[in-house]
């Protein structure tokens, strides 16, 4: 029994479906299209504003470092790596939620990832750009990103593939590619019934062409579907080797802290749980700016906010598991590290990940503060923190006292730094915004599949 | 038609009928479709699975050939080809050639590229299609007389029927 499908018993409908129940085929159309043919808001024009302003202060702080050289940041010796490859695991992290609701949902036949997919998708595809730009500037010669791809050249010379930070390449360069071609064949359908509705010509012909002809024939739906699972099936062990790759960036060093095996477990479900964090923070903005509650409901975000507690506990397991087992080993170095994380300097972002990630989503629990927009809005925004403090975490707390205490120094991110994260914040932020404005921000034709009434009793000519 | 289980019962009775090469329109995918219709598996899936195989293979190749072959370097005598630490990019490989492939055949099995329907002269038959109607399609040829055809739809109850 389809659990996601309407129940007729005695010619009654009797289970609830995902949609609001008087909605219609017609109506999925207008309410879909209407952010995309009305004028921006006050809400957007602000947002927009402050995102191009984030982008502007990043662009004059990358083009003074381009300049004067990566010394303007915090990185020393030993803290090589610091606030930029935070950011880089942050937003690779963020983007796999919306893989998960596209591709691993699809999988398992989860129908109310019909209404969020398109803007979880949308949120992997930003998310992933905003990563791919922290590998590009954190070098010390961003000029020569080159040297990462293996041509071949004068030199004679390869990359060395045995290195996490080549297979980081391809592996980040798989994921945006691939999120971004399954992202645009879910557009297609909706592209043409765009093109279909538009009464502008221009309209009409961008549409048009962004909609490759599509015409909704069986034979489209038939090639279309068949190619949409097959890439949900691609995507799906993507995610979990993207982020297992990214870990990969710390666990095969030799530094404790950092060399464990649970880094890719962890990390994939780290990442799971701060993407479906930021997936509930811009839905619940979203559906409220443009009245989309009918279609994202209250249950959707229920199901997201379980999804939160779920990955939270596993993550605090993790946590629980990397202090055990360092203690466990009798390893004197790690067992070091662990008290230093808790002890250090740099407890305050220990305390703060924990308390974020650990402690406030257990609310969730309670059903009540899952239906709950204000408590689930500020529950998301304490685990993107937390998250974010996480990395931060993992990456500055074992670089910074490592085996040698002659070799100790403490980090601290300057100005740029910060001046660099509010800008890609303010990418991701601008990139979302003009979606809204340019695409559907819900999958029409997938959403009319589940719709419990698709057509009103009365007359056909509607 | 206004409803897809309309679609479905005049497709499959199209379809018991004899009438071959059958095509309808939907804003949505009507669950059991290509059985209704009759239209045959799509070749899709077996392309990028092909192309999953030989992008992983290559990429092996490509790592294997540049390790041991074009410059090899000994480094602590650790085996030349060392293939652990090549599976994360062979399967991206992989992944990468299955992806750019499952497009591809999309675009091609389904005869799709910009400027279809803009530039060129394919018709949109009716633009409700891909808002909240239904249509099926009996092409002419080899099927019979399209009075027959036409007078067969009416019976089966379609609201509108469109001759081209």
């Amino acid at each position: 029994m389809d659990k996601d499908h309407a129940i007729v018993q005695d010619g009654q409908i009797q289970s609830p479906g995902w949609v609001k129940d008087e909605i219609d085929c017609r109506r999925v159309t207008d309410d879909a299209l209407r952010p995309m043919e009305t004028m921006p808001g006050k809400l957007w024009s602000l947002g927009i504003l402050l995102a191009l302003a984030s982008i502007g202060l990043m662009l004059a702080t990358l083009v003074y470092q381009f300049r004067v050289g990566i010394g303007i940041l915090g990185i020393n010796h030993p803290v090589g790596w610091g606030v930029y490859i935070t950011n880089f695991v942050f937003w690779v992290g963020i983007g796999h939620a919306g893989t998960l609701i596209s591709a691993i949902l699809l999988l398992f036949r989860q129908r109310w990832r019909n209404q969020i997919n398109r803007t979880a998708e949308a949120m992997t595809v930003f998310a992933v750009i905003c990563a791919g730009l922290f590998p590009l500037i954190h070098t010390g010669r961003p000029w020569l990103p080159f040297f990462l791809i293996p041509y071949p050249n004068s030199r004679h010379l390869w990359v060395n593939f045995r290195s996490p930070l080549i297979w980081d390449v391809f592996a980040v360069s798989t994921y945006l590619t691939v999120s971004a071609i399954f992202w645009y064949q879910g557009l297609i359908p909706d592209l043409a019934t765009v093109r279909d509705r538009a009464k502008n010509r221009v309209r009409k012909f961008i549409y048009g062409i962004l909609a490759v002809g599509w015409r909704g024939s069986a034979r489209d739906w038939n090639n279309y579907e068949r190619a949409y699972w097959q890439f949900a099936w691609l995507a799906a062990p993507l995610v979990l080797s993207v982020h297992s790759i990214v870990s990969f960036d710390f666990a095969v060093s030799l530094i404790p802290g950092w060399h464990a095996t649970i880094f890719p477990p962890y990390f994939v479900a780290g990442a799971i749980f701060s993407g479906m964090a930021m997936v509930v923070t811009l839905i619940v903005i979203m559906r409220k700016s443009f009245g989309m509650e009918d279609y994202i409901t209250l249950r959707h975000l229920e199901m997201m906010n379980k999804v939160i507690l779920l990955t939270s506990l596993m993550v605090g397991y993790s946590y629980a598991m990397e202090f055990f087992v360092a203690w466990y080993s009798e390893e004197s170095y790690e067992r070091f590290v662990f008290m230093n994380r808790l002890m250090g300097p740099y407890r305050w972002t220990i305390l703060t990940m924990l308390f974020c990630n650990v402690v406030v989503p257990q609310i969730f629990w309670s059903k009540r503060a899952r239906n709950s927009i204000p408590v689930m809005f500020a529950v998301s925004i304490c685990v993107n923190v937390g998250m974010w403090f996480e990395r931060f975490n993992i990456i500055v707390t074992s670089l910074h006292r490592d085996f040698l205490p002659a070799n100790w120094d403490n980090y601290v991110p300057t100005r740029f730094d910060w001046a660099v994260t509010l800008g890609s914040f303010g990418l991701f932020f601008t990139l979302f915004l003009l979606f809204i404005k340019l695409f559907p921000i819900i999958s029409i034709a997938e959403t009319k599949s589940i719709l419990l009434k698709p057509f009103r009793r009365k007359a056909e000519g509607t | 038609m206004g409803t897809p289980e309309k679609l479905l019962e005049v497709g499959a009775r199209c379809r018991e009928r004899g009438w071959r090469n059958l095509d309808a329109f939907m804003p949505y995918p009507v669950h059991g479709f290509e059985e209704a219709l009759g239209l045959k598996k799509s070749l899709i899936p077996a392309a990028a699975k092909t192309m999953l195989v030989i992008g992983a293979a290559l990429g092996f190749i490509f790592q294997a050939w540049t390790s041991s072959v074009d410059w090899p370097i000994n480094v602590g005598g650790k085996p030349l080809v060392s293939w652990p630490a090549f599976i994360p990019v062979v399967f991206e490989c992989g992944v990468l050639l299955a992806g750019l492939t499952t497009i591809a055949a999309l675009f091609h099995f389904g005869r799709f590229y910009p400027g279809k329907t803009v530039f060129d002269k394919t018709k949109i038959l009716d633009e409700r299609l891909t808002d909240d109607r239904f249509a099926v399609i009996v092409p002419l040829e080899g099927n019979g007389p399209s009075a027959e055809i036409a007078s067969f739809l009416k019976e089966c109850g379609a609201d509108e029927i469109i001759e081209e």
